[in-house]
């Protein structure tokens, strides 16, 4: 037998086996870590169980979607996640984009700038949540000593006052999550060619012609998927809320309190964690979300692709 | 229409010049052809005179109007682009409108300038699609029809037949021609190809090293060359050029063989280089023709057929290769000898030492 015969011989596996070997780990995880529970808790929507309770579940059928579809509380929750994510992603792309305009241009220092800029990104929404929540404080936070209030008295209550609370927990976001949309749109104008500036200016365009016909639609497919991302997460709100007001504070709304910063995800975690522990409801109201998550980024990509085929 | 003139324009990058000190004037109507190989310093005369590239020093004047610093939107100008510089996003009909959206056109206006201009570059059936799904050619007809629709006093050509494939190029170059004859619109056109700048400039401007080495028509350039670059550059192959030792009406050819210079020549021969010195001898492949009694001796080298006639390589020693053109009738096998003469009225005589062409006229 001739020697290059040999590294053949030493392996004893087969490539299918091989391959097998290698797939096979990861499905099992994700069928145990993510379908499996995927499935189980839509088994689980329709019917009244709780998880620290030894009875089994008990179907219900369609119980658990028509009280969360139904019951104004609910709604509340899905109206102050609404409201929270139009402002939220709105204020991000105004910020983020007017930064990655203005540090478009290079010029010394702007490398140093832009990773400045990008630090609040990185970090830990629980502790952003803990930090703003102090900077936010009106006898000692900095926020109204910088608005001009020295009287801790007269100075606005940001996370206790029920007009303010959903704005501060915005305006938080938008500090965090301006950088990355700022990020992405440095790296749509960059990806514009030069070129077709200089042929806009032949073609006598004024600059704000030029960045209405060129620099924004050239930019449009970025700016989407940074909504999209921006969008999804304000749905997914959860940490910054229970780091800054833990869903308060609570108004009079009619006859019922509700509670101004409760998104849906927070509503949800109490839902679904003791002492509620209504899992058979929570599952329910976790696949409201999920669907209206799906049909808003649907709604996204097909504008996406809209915008990349014409 | 325009006429536009250079005046001592340069353009350094650092210290050093990308365009030397340059004078030039191109007529309202003409279509002058920038040549040159790369870097020559053709595309930043270009685009200084378009103002897209800040000139470092000189003034350039659109019809005696000094427009040196103004913005290029501000020059009524058009610019092809070797890229087309298309804009991806719109179809070919937004592209095409582009210009006259910016200033503010009419509706109406735009599409019956949009839909005139696609008649003449018959690209109407392409108004609908994008960019991206037009072939070369196509895209490079969107981008004329962008320029002409404005109906602007100047074009300036960026090698706008440089990105397409052989076949559409020669097409493109007749269209070209055509509209500017047409449109009869001042046009100044950058090529690196000399058959392109022969076949279509009214007047060619041959660029090296950042430096005009002549500004003539095109049969000028081709015929009397100013300097050894133009007379290599120009022409496929170019000029051959021989150096040779002048004495007594006669240079002394590598190989053996002398030359007798025409009468006409030999006072301005010895204005230049003096009763006896060294001279480049130069012709151009169709000046030469084989005769048994012609007084330079060669041997053939090697010869390729050309359709039309045959090119033949003729070596006069080991170092001298000459091009020479024959008819295709004879054949000449390699390694046979073969003398040839020169036509009188078609040959020219260099100075080894400036370069630059000896002229019949007088020198200065």
């Amino acid at each position: 037998m001739s020697s290059y015969n040999q590294p053949a011989r030493r392996r004893h596996i087969g490539d299918k086996r091989l391959i097998q070997m290698f797939v096979i780990p990861t499905v099992l995880l994700l069928i145990l870590m993510n379908v499996f529970p995927l499935i189980y808790s839509l088994y689980l929507s329709f019917t009244e169980y709780s998880a620290i309770n030894p009875t089994a579940p008990k179907w219900v059928g369609l119980d658990n979607y028509r009280q969360v579809l139904s019951d104004n509380l609910y709604w509340h929750n899905f109206a102050v996640t609404g409201r929270y994510a139009l402002i939220s992603v709105s204020l991000q792309m105004i910020v983020g984009f007017s930064l990655a305009m203005l540090l478009k241009e290079k010029f010394k220092g702007s490398g140093i700038l832009t990773t400045l800029i990008l630090i609040p990104m990185m970090l830990s929404p629980a502790v952003v949540g803990a930090f703003w929540k102090n900077i936010f404080n009106p006898s000692f936070g900095i926020f109204d000593q910088m608005l001009g209030y020295s009287d801790p008295n007269t100075a606005p209550e940001w996370l206790g006052n029920p007009n303010l609370a959903l704005w501060a927990v915005v305006i938080v976001d938008v500090w965090m999550w301006s950088p990355f949309v700022m990020l992405l749109s440095l790296a749509g104008l960059s990806a514009i060619p030069d070129y077709l500036y200089e042929a806009a200016a032949i073609d006598r365009a004024s600059a704000w012609f030029q960045f209405r016909r060129i620099t924004l639609p050239q930019v449009m497919p970025l700016l989407l998927i940074a909504v999209l991302f921006r969008t999804i997460e304000a749905f997914k709100q959860f940490d910054l809320v229970m780091g800054l007001t833990g869903g308060g504070p609570a108004l009079l709304e009619g006859r019922q309190a509700v509670n101004v910063t409760e998104t849906v995800s927070v509503r949800l975690f109490r839902l679904a964690m003791p002492p509620q522990a209504q899992t058979g409801l929570s599952s329910a109201m976790a696949y409201v979300v999920l669907v209206i998550i799906i049909a808003i980024s649907n709604l996204y990509i097909r504008s996406l692709n809209k915008i990349r085929e014409g | 229409m325009a006429t536009i003139e250079l005046v001592n324009v340069e353009k350094k990058f650092g210290a050093s010049f990308a365009v030397k000190p340059m004078n030039m004037t191109i007529y309202n109507g003409e279509f002058v052809v920038l040549l040159g190989p790369s870097g020559c310093g053709k595309t930043t005369t270009l685009r200084m005179i378009s103002g897209l590239e800040a000139v470092t020093d000189g003034q350039i004047l659109f019809d005696g109007k000094e427009v040196t610093w103004l913005h290029p939107s501000d020059r009524d100008i058009a610019f092809v682009f070797q890229f087309f510089a298309l804009y991806s996003h719109m179809t070919a009909r937004e592209n095409i409108a582009f210009p006259l959206q910016a200033q503010g056109e009419s509706k109406e206006n735009i599409r019956k300038r949009v839909e005139e201009v696609a008649k003449m570059l018959r690209i109407e059936h392409l108004l609908s699609a994008r960019p991206g799904g037009l072939s070369g050619g196509d895209q490079q007809r969107v981008a004329l029809a962008r320029a002409l629709v404005r109906r602007p006093a100047a074009f300036l050509m960026d090698e706008p037949l440089g990105a397409l494939d052989a076949e559409f190029r020669e097409s493109m170059r007749a269209e070209i021609k055509r509209l500017h004859i047409e449109q009869n619109a001042t046009t100044v056109y950058v090529t690196h190809d000399q058959i392109e700048a022969m076949a279509m400039g009214d007047r060619v401007v041959v660029m090296s090293a950042a430096v005009v080495q002549q500004n003539g028509t095109p049969a000028e350039v081709y015929h009397d060359p100013a300097n050894l670059f133009v007379a290599k550059f120009i022409g496929s192959p170019g000029m051959n050029l021989i150096r040779g030792h002048y004495a007594d009406g006669k240079v002394a050819l590598p190989g053996d063989s002398y030359y007798a210079v025409p009468t006409d020549w030999q006072a301005a021969i010895h204005e230049v280089i003096g009763r006896a010195g060294d001279v480049i001898l130069g012709f151009r492949p169709e000046a030469a023709h084989i005769s048994e009694n012609g007084p330079i001796a060669t041997t053939v080298y090697t010869s390729d057929l050309h359709g039309s006639y045959t090119m033949l390589h003729l070596e006069l020693n080991r170092d001298t290769i000459v091009d020479v053109r024959a008819g295709r009738g004879t054949s000449y096998p390699i390694g046979t000898p073969a003398r040839f003469d020169l036509d009188p009225a078609m040959v020219r005589f260099f100075d080894p030492k400036t370069e630059a062409a000896i002229h019949k006229g007088g020198n200065q």
